[in-house]
């Protein structure tokens, strides 16, 4: 298994980034973060050329990055400005650097071919920076591959079994499942409508619902990186407006971005936004506790999980039923994508 | 089977329906062709494979949809 290259991911949230020296790998490589005077992120190779030493432990001048061995200077383009003792600067002094766009809180970085890195291909998770909605977020190292949190996290009936108590509600065990594959746009749509159900106590308490309740549970996936899990309640029958807006539904809207780490290991970053009980504490701390503690018995299954299939030979067989429906649809794709990174892009067809 | 769920409007959307506690999925193609099976992996096979073995019925409307997906960055 090799990555799906030239594609956004998340490197990390744009809080995390200022004016330290911050390390992280994305793909299996290092990058070192900082934000520039002027407070834009930039993301370079975090290895020095000259003897590899990590820039991530140097020092930040100004907007240069001195190295912390023997002192070669980076600009931001990666450039080497400056090297000790001598005048001449060897013309491949030189580190790579990043595309970065900063979007939805988060960091995009694109790893690949410089020239294809377009921002229209990020996909949005615009509640994450939307006033509107109050969010809750985090991020944990994961000790596994990141294809074994896009099958736990395409899935939702794991949580019956992983997270009892959590997050299940009897009704959603008998709810008609729909998996939807968007072939050109690459998006996978898993959707759990539940007509009529009973109102969760939290959901009565924070929204003010009294009675039964539509409750919607879809699974949005961009891969490689994007996965969005919509869940919505409402009085029993009110729906979306026509025009797709929603105003007198209750959103809750789960955020995950999964980002390789290396080939064994993944950042999972998670935010939960709601449009409710804005300024309620309370609120907010059941929605980090409960979700944060989903999160952390996936990490801790699937750090085992990773642990026992590194023992096994590729090959192993495994049997699919139908709650892998919508796991295997994503699988397809990331397959695909990790095939075409190997390809010359589509536009260079000379 | 209730109603069919469809949430996304491109123009190559295959769908699965799988109602809990029948064993039965319905795979729906975008051409309209429509199979059950048991087997996810058999009925992914079958419809990523149209046109082969599809033969859509005479007359389909297509479903329509509820909601955009929001994460879209452009459509
Ligand atoms: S390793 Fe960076 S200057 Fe020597
Ligand atoms: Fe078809």
């Amino acid at each position: 298994m090799t990555f799906a290259r030239n594609h956004w991911y998340v490197a990390a949230y744009g809080r995390e980034i200022g004016r330290e020296l911050f390390a992280r790998t994305v793909l299996g490589e290092p990058l070192v973060l900082y934000r520039s005077e002027e407070g834009e992120v930039v993301a370079l190779a975090d290895r020095c050329v000259h003897r590899r030493y990590p820039l991530s432990e140097s020092r930040l001048e100004g907007d240069t990055i001195v190295c912390g061995y023997h002192g070669f200077t980076y600009d931001k383009t990666g450039s080497c400005v400056f090297v000790p003792g001598q005048e001449r600067i060897p013309r491949t002094a030189r580190v790579p650097s990043y595309p970065v766009v900063e979007q939805d809180s988060f960091v995009w970085v694109w790893i690949g071919e410089r020239d294809r890195a377009d921002r229209e291909l990020i996909p949005r998770a615009p509640w994450l920076a939307d006033p509107a909605y109050t969010t809750v977020c985090g991020m944990e190292p994961l000790a596994a591959r990141s294809e074994l949190l896009v099958d736990n996290l395409m899935d939702l009936s794991h949580e019956t079994y992983l997270h009892g108590g959590y997050i299940g509600t009897p009704e959603v065990a008998n709810t008609p499942i729909t998996t939807e594959v968007d072939e050109d746009n690459r998006i996978i749509y898993v959707s759990r409508h539940m007509d009529d159900a009973a109102c969760p106590p939290f959901y009565a308490k924070s929204t003010g619902i009294d009675g039964r309740i539509t409750r919607w549970q879809d699974i949005e996936y961009h891969p490689p990186c994007l996965y969005l899990l919509h869940s919505r309640v409402a009085p029993v029958g009110v729906l979306p407006e026509a025009d797709g807006s929603d105003p007198h539904g209750f959103h809750v809207e789960v955020v995950y971005a999964i980002t390789p780490e290396t080939e064994h290991s993944t950042h999972d970053f998670w935010a939960v936004a709601r449009d409710f009980a804005l300024d309620n504490q309370e609120v907010s701390a059941f929605l980090r506790d409960s979700n944060r503690a989903v999160v952390l018995q996936d990490v801790t299954a699937l750090d085992i999980l990773e642990r026992v299939i590194q023992t096994e030979p590729p090959d192993r067989q495994e049997l699919s039923i139908n709650i892998d429906t919508g796991g295997l649809a994503a699988r397809r794709i990331l397959k695909r994508m990790v095939a075409e990174a190997g390809e010359p892009a589509k536009s260079a067809a000379t | 089977m209730s109603h069919r769920v469809a949430m996304l409007r491109g123009d190559t959307v295959y769908r699965i329906h799988w109602e809990p506690g029948t064993d039965v999925l319905v795979g729906v193609c975008h051409c309209g062709a429509e199979r059950g099976s048991e087997d996810p992996a058999d009925l992914w096979d079958w419809l990523l494979a149209h046109p082969d073995g599809h033969a859509p019925p005479a007359a389909v409307s297509p479903p329509t949809a509820d909601r955009q997906p929001v994460g879209a960055a452009h459509d």
